[in-house]
């Protein structure tokens, strides 16, 4: 099959996933119990300010009618109206994911680069310092909760030895250490399934091959062996990728940063019901968006999947 | 060019013990001929070939004494690096399973240029034309799409002509095929024979041809080495191996092929089963198996001695035939 086609199904794909998560996202607020209008009217109000309310919100009409309506809004990007803010869903996704887009590059770049040479490096020289160096690497990383690593971060380079900020959010340099403290415990992940993955590709038949072919060791390592070996990192790399951009609230928390973690987080706590049904929805999209590139990467890394 | 295996003897060295692998391989394959190498499973077939190939992980293997000599140069004593230019270039190989030991995301076309480039010092232009015309060679037309090709879009005969191709890219003098016709059906087996024979008279490579399938041996074959427990127990012309065996496990061997005119009659088998590299038996490692095993079988083991022309075999029971 060729690579359009591909795309065009996994594309189908995509829409179908969102379209059913935004369909199960609509019921399962509806069936938790408050009524939004409450909430927004106050304890006070008045069974006619709570039906007014209910009629602009939308609430008061029959669940299908409300579905019908969520839908057309859907097709429209219409995620409505923010009840604590007033301001549209969009706009405080739009104000809040630059930072944890940047946040998620930032750490999944950092997890790359050091994860992939030293996951290679321990496979290929198995039992050498690097090997070692990989393993203290990834017991750490997996050790270490990232909420804690944050805050050592914080205390070494913001508070005892000033060379990064404490708060605020407005320069790369704030997203320094917390990329660092996002990235740490990615990198231990994909150290160890790159070095896994390298050791199971380096024991096949096809090395043999390459052998016997007289191909130097750079050659089997790097060319024949690495492009296999990477398929299933790369996999998992995208979906550490897509979990990051949906916010990361405990680092958000952590270094004070308005990302969209904390937005969905506050959503949560003040009941506001567009906001957590929009920001779920956007979460969904985001997710099987890079899951959707992935599998493009994924199709040309290992032509074999295009078949299936 | 002549490739002679001369007493070679290989040990697996473990932790607490040792395998003694090759004990004493001699083995000649002149230019243009295909020998066959038989033997059971464990028998030392793979273990030889790989050791010709210099692809033997060392540790564990440990190389006792002996000689590879490949065209009046003993390639045992070359460095990794020198051994590595005749690997692919003047010796190749051909595996069992093609759909393992083709690189899965690698194209056809780069899998067969890179050799080219790397030994031959090839543009990409140039090992593009020299793969064309080696995958006609190999009865693989319509070329150009082939090398586009990933192996996976290949059916299991086309797999194995692209790894012949792979094997004899550079114009190898030697050629060794490690059962490679064993994974394939009957009807491709007789085609990659074919291609097999038809490529030694055009490239007069000399092959040796590792196999357990005596019918197989007997229709691609010159001249055939029976190998056990680490040692070649006889070696003549295919002729005379098939029609006089001197070796009781050379006869049992060819009475265990189960044929056509022989039904309903009981399959012979051998008893036994080869023994472990680290427990060879004392004397003839066969004696324990050998339906005429006498005194003198169990304590000494008995040498390459002639009993024909160009046809040695090593059995005590030579001696009480002159």
């Amino acid at each position: 099959m060729n690579l359009l086609l591909f795309v065009l199904k996994r594309f189908l794909r995509l829409l179908l996933t969102i379209l059913i998560i935004s369909t199960i996202i609509f019921f399962v607020i509806r069936v938790i119990p408050g009524d939004p209008a409450l909430v927004v009217a106050g304890i006070d109000a008045s069974d006619e300010e709570i039906q007014a309310i209910r009629a602009k919100l939308g609430t008061d009409a029959p669940v299908t009618v409300q579905y019908a309506r969520w839908m057309r809004d859907l097709v429209r990007l219409d995620l409505g109206t923010s009840l604590t803010s007033g301001q549209s869903v969009k706009a405080l996704i739009r104000q809040r994911f630059p930072l944890t887009f940047t946040l998620a590059v930032l750490g999944i770049i950092l997890g790359v680069i050091i994860a992939i040479p030293l996951g290679v490096l321990s496979a290929v020289h198995r039992w050498s310092l690097w090997d070692y160096l990989g393993m203290v690497y990834s017991q750490a990383g997996m050790a270490i909760p990232s909420f804690w690593l944050g805050i050592i971060l914080l205390l070494l380079f913001s508070v005892k030895f000033p060379i990064f900020p404490l708060f605020g959010s407005d320069s790369l340099k704030n997203l320094v250490l917390p990329a660092i403290a996002l990235g740490f415990a990615r990198a231990a992940v994909i150290l160890r399934l790159t070095r896994a993955s390298m050791v199971d590709e380096l024991s096949k038949e096809y090395i043999i091959t390459a052998r016997a072919k007289g191909l130097t060791e750079k050659m089997i390592n790097y060319k024949h062996a690495l492009k296999n070996a990477l398929i299933p990192v790369v996999t998992v790399t995208g979906i550490q990728f897509g979990y990051m951009l949906g916010g990361a609230i405990i680092i958000e928390q952590v270094f004070s940063l308005p990302g969209l973690g904390r937005l969905f987080l506050y959503a949560i706590y003040q009941r506001d019901f567009p906001l957590i049904q929009g920001g779920v929805v956007f979460i969904a999209v985001i997710f099987s968006l890079t899951n959707f590139i992935v599998d493009i990467f994924y199709s040309v890394l290992n032509p074999k999947i295009r078949i299936s | 060019m002549e490739l002679a295996v001369r007493n070679l003897d290989l040990s697996f060295i473990q932790t607490t013990s040792e395998g003694h692998a090759l004990r004493g391989i001699n083995l000649t394959v002149k230019e243009g001929e295909i020998h066959a190498l038989v033997g059971e499973s464990g028998s030392g077939k793979s273990v030889t070939s790989t050791a010709i190939m210099g692809l033997l992980p060392s540790p564990p293997a440990r190389i006792n004494s002996g000689e590879i000599i490949l065209g009046g140069t003993d390639i045992l004593s070359l460095d990794e690096k020198e051994r590595r230019t005749i690997r692919g270039q003047k010796i190749a190989m051909v595996f069992q399973e093609p759909s393992k030991y083709l690189n899965p995301t690698l194209k056809i076309g780069e899998q067969i240029t890179e050799v080219l480039k790397l030994h031959l010092g090839m543009d990409k232009e140039q090992a593009e034309n020299r793969a064309l015309e080696i995958l006609d060679m190999v009865g693989l037309g319509g070329g150009k799409r082939i090398l586009k090709s990933y192996p996976h879009e290949l059916s299991g005969g086309m797999k194995q002509r692209a790894m012949i191709a792979i094997a004899i890219s550079c114009n190898p003098s030697f050629l060794i095929a490690d059962e490679p016709t064993t994974a394939l059906d009957v009807t491709l087996q007789l085609q990659i024979l074919k291609l097999i024979l038809n490529l030694r008279e055009k490239l007069s490579m000399g092959i040796l041809f590792i196999s357990h399938d005596l019918r197989v041996v007997h229709d691609i074959s010159d001249r055939v080495s029976v190998i056990y427990a680490g040692k070649i127990v006889e070696t003549a012309p295919k002729t005379d191996l098939y029609s006089q065996p001197v070796h009781p496990y050379s006869n049992l061997l060819l009475q265990s092929i189960p044929d056509a005119d022989k039904r309903g009659s009981r399959l012979i088998t051998i008893a036994g089963k080869v023994p472990d590299a680290e427990n060879i038996p004392p004397g003839c490692a066969f004696h324990p198996r050998c339906p005429y095993a006498m005194d003198i079988c169990r304590e000494k083991d008995p040498e390459m001695k002639p009993c024909g022309e160009n046809h040695l075999a090593a059995c005590h029971l030579t001696d009480n035939r002159n």
